[in-house]
């Protein structure tokens, strides 16, 4: 017979501090390369990046040491590495694209990293129990949609190359599609602990594979049509693949049940399937996935990715010393292949191990937390991550059709950076709900604790 | 800027790179944190123990033993630390029942070597001879406790 005890785990505070400087003095060194390499010079603003950067994670870590104690310590200095990184690259290729001080991108980006940072402090000092989210499930369920289908209003919406995800209002645009990630999330984790045991105990076995009745089936259709709509709509493959592919997921995570994947990927592919006959923008995709090299392709996007990786080789050219400018959305949808040719396969590797163990932390915040709604949704945004991070490099490696999708933390885009920092804000403070010692728990409101039954919480 | 610098500083970032990430693997290996399972003291050990306590516990009750419910049949030895009952995987007695907090029932044992129950706020109440008890309810030996559908008993 065995029990399971807690013990008073080390908080982790001072490791986060150690690794976050690491980080920082890892981005400064390559910006310094970027400007040795670019204009033989110590570049004139590295001084305001590094003061801006120190100033604002060291600020959310000291918020960290003030109101979440035990959150996981780790996630942090790799956000902080990644973000530091796409700063980076934005600036070495607004040198390459000749934008003087003014407009450069990378001081916009930035100014949206300091924003971002600066809402996840917030989300952790406002926020003190992830749980009272769920209280709000089906309000999140009205306002994602409501934000997923806010680009396709007249006046408001944007569209830009083709896909039409953007809203411009007095200036600025901004992709609601990204918050909208983290307010279905909150809502895919409310609904499935509500109803995961109806979702994973009824039902016929068949071929060895329990079968949902039809009437459960309901949900999941929605989520199909809507990822649909969003296919056709707005012409993303991306963000629909995401979407559905998360609800998928979780309620994979919440039921235990094999038949809820077969379902789901058969649904969607069904649905890509019929959407490649029907359109053409879809077609133009398939085929550039299948034969980018051909010379009477409608865009040699995908074939300038792949050189320009190939030029890289195994050890990069160098920052500042490649020509990834010379694909097109080198700082945003093909920041990865910029990487990989400057930093070649050994630095892409080490930032993928950077992504997968941020995706890790946030499985074992999953793992460690005692609720069912803090397990999903910890599942949910970590796998969001996960799944964003398989579209985008299949895409442009050529294992899936490219779609356009940001890289998180990467991407030039204010939208992605600031959803990005929420969810990591989000997972710092589930996880130190999890790690917490129970003597030291802020809230036992028995209204809040969903471990109720048995299921995920086992 | 010489060709040499250049390369230094970018071998250098990759090398940093991976430190990095080695780093934050070393920091994370350590770090199987939050809960641990050991392996229950066997009631054999645990009667052992007891050498040490005053007279009254060796004569008292040895085990708490669930009667009724769903884990009808188990016993968990009681030790001078007193026990916990709940839901919660923390507990020393987890139970399986609906109608049970996430941390329900305290036993302890008091300053006067008898076996003392606390409810810990649960929401629906536990029960000795159908009265709904508070904290300091003093317990003998077959005195049945009942918590939703399941029925404790202390037993020597």
């Amino acid at each position: 017979m065995t029990t399971i005890t807690t013990f008073r785990p080390r908080t982790g505070r001072t490791t986060e501090l150690v690794l976050l400087l690491f980080a920082i003095g890892i981005v400064l060194l390559a910006h310094v390369n970027v400007g040795l390499a670019v204009n033989d010079e110590i570049p004139p603003n590295l001084r305001l990046t590094a003061a801006l950067l120190i100033v604002f994670t060291v600020g959310l870590h000291l918020v960290l040491r003030w109101r979440a104690k035990y959150a996981d310590p780790l996630l942090l200095p790799i956000a902080t590495l990644l973000n530091g990184l796409g700063l980076v690259m934005i600036l070495r290729l607004d040198y390459a694209a000749g934008r003087d001080v003014g407009s450069l991108v990378a001081s916009r980006q930035l100014l949206w990293s300091a924003l971002g940072i600066a809402l996840a402090a917030g989300v952790i000092i406002l926020l003190r129990d992830h749980r009272l989210l769920r209280r709000y499930t089906y309000i999140a369920m009205v306002v994602g949609f409501l934000l997923l289908l806010l680009p396709m209003l007249p006046v408001i919406g944007h569209e830009e190359n083709g896909s039409r995800l953007w809203i411009r209002i007095a200036g600025f645009s901004f992709q609601p599609g990204e918050i909208a990630k983290i307010v279905l999330t909150v809502f895919f984790a409310g609904y499935l602990v509500a109803t995961r045991d109806a979702l994973s105990l009824v039902g016929r076995r068949f071929l060895g594979l329990q079968l949902p009745r039809g009437r459960d089936l309901g949900p999941l259709l929605a989520a199909w049509g809507l990822s649909v709509l969003i296919l056709v709509a707005q012409r993303d493959l991306g963000s629909s693949l995401l979407f559905f592919g998360l609800f998928v997921a979780m309620l994979y995570v919440a039921t235990e049940r094999v038949s809820w994947i077969i379902i789901g990927l058969s649904l969607f592919c069904a649905g890509a399937f019929v959407a490649w006959r029907l359109f053409p923008h879809v077609q133009t995709r398939v085929q550039l996935w299948l034969d980018p090299f051909d010379p009477s392709a409608s865009s040699d996007q995908v074939a300038k990715g792949l050189m320009g990786m190939g030029h890289g080789g195994l050890f990069g050219t160098g920052l500042g010393e490649g020509f990834p400018h010379l694909t097109y959305f080198a700082n945003s949808d093909y920041i990865f292949a910029s990487f990989a040719e400057e930093l070649g396969l050994i630095g892409i590797f080490a930032m993928l191990m950077l992504y997968a163990l941020l995706v890790e932390r946030g499985l074992r915040t999953a793992i460690g937390s005692r609720e069912g709604f803090g397990k999903l949704l910890a599942t949910g945004l970590a796998f969001s991550i996960g799944l964003q991070i398989f579209v985008v490099v299949g895409g442009l490696t050529r294992v899936i059709p490219l779609t356009g999708l940001t890289t998180p933390f990467l991407s030039a885009g204010g939208s992605s950076l600031i959803a990005n920092w929420i969810i990591v804000a989000l997972l710092m403070r589930i996880s130190d709900h999890a790690r917490r010692p129970v003597a030291e728990r802020v809230t036992d409101d028995p209204e809040l604790d969903t471990s109720t039954h048995a299921g995920v919480a086992r | 800027m010489s060709e040499l610098t250049l390369n230094i500083i970018r071998l250098g970032i990759l090398a940093l790179l991976w430190a990095f990430v080695f780093s934050v693997v070393g920091a994370l290996r350590g770090d199987l944190y939050g809960t641990r399972v050991l392996t229950r003291s066997t009631p054999g050990r645990a009667e052992r123990a007891p050498g040490r306590a005053p007279r009254s516990v060796r004569r008292g009750p040895h085990s708490l033993a669930v009667v009724a419910g769903s884990l009808r049949g188990t016993t968990v030895p009681l030790n001078e630390g007193g026990l916990l009952i709940g839901r919660n995987p923390e507990c020393s007695l987890v139970l399986t029942d609906d109608y049970a907090s996430g941390r329900h029932l305290r036993l302890y044992l008091g300053p006067d070597g008898q076996w003392y129950a606390d409810d810990l706020d649960s929401t629906n109440g536990t029960f000795i001879n159908n009265q709904r008890i508070g904290t300091g309810h003093r317990l003998e030996v077959g005195t049945q406790i009942r918590i939703g559908q399941t029925i404790l008993e202390l037993q020597r």
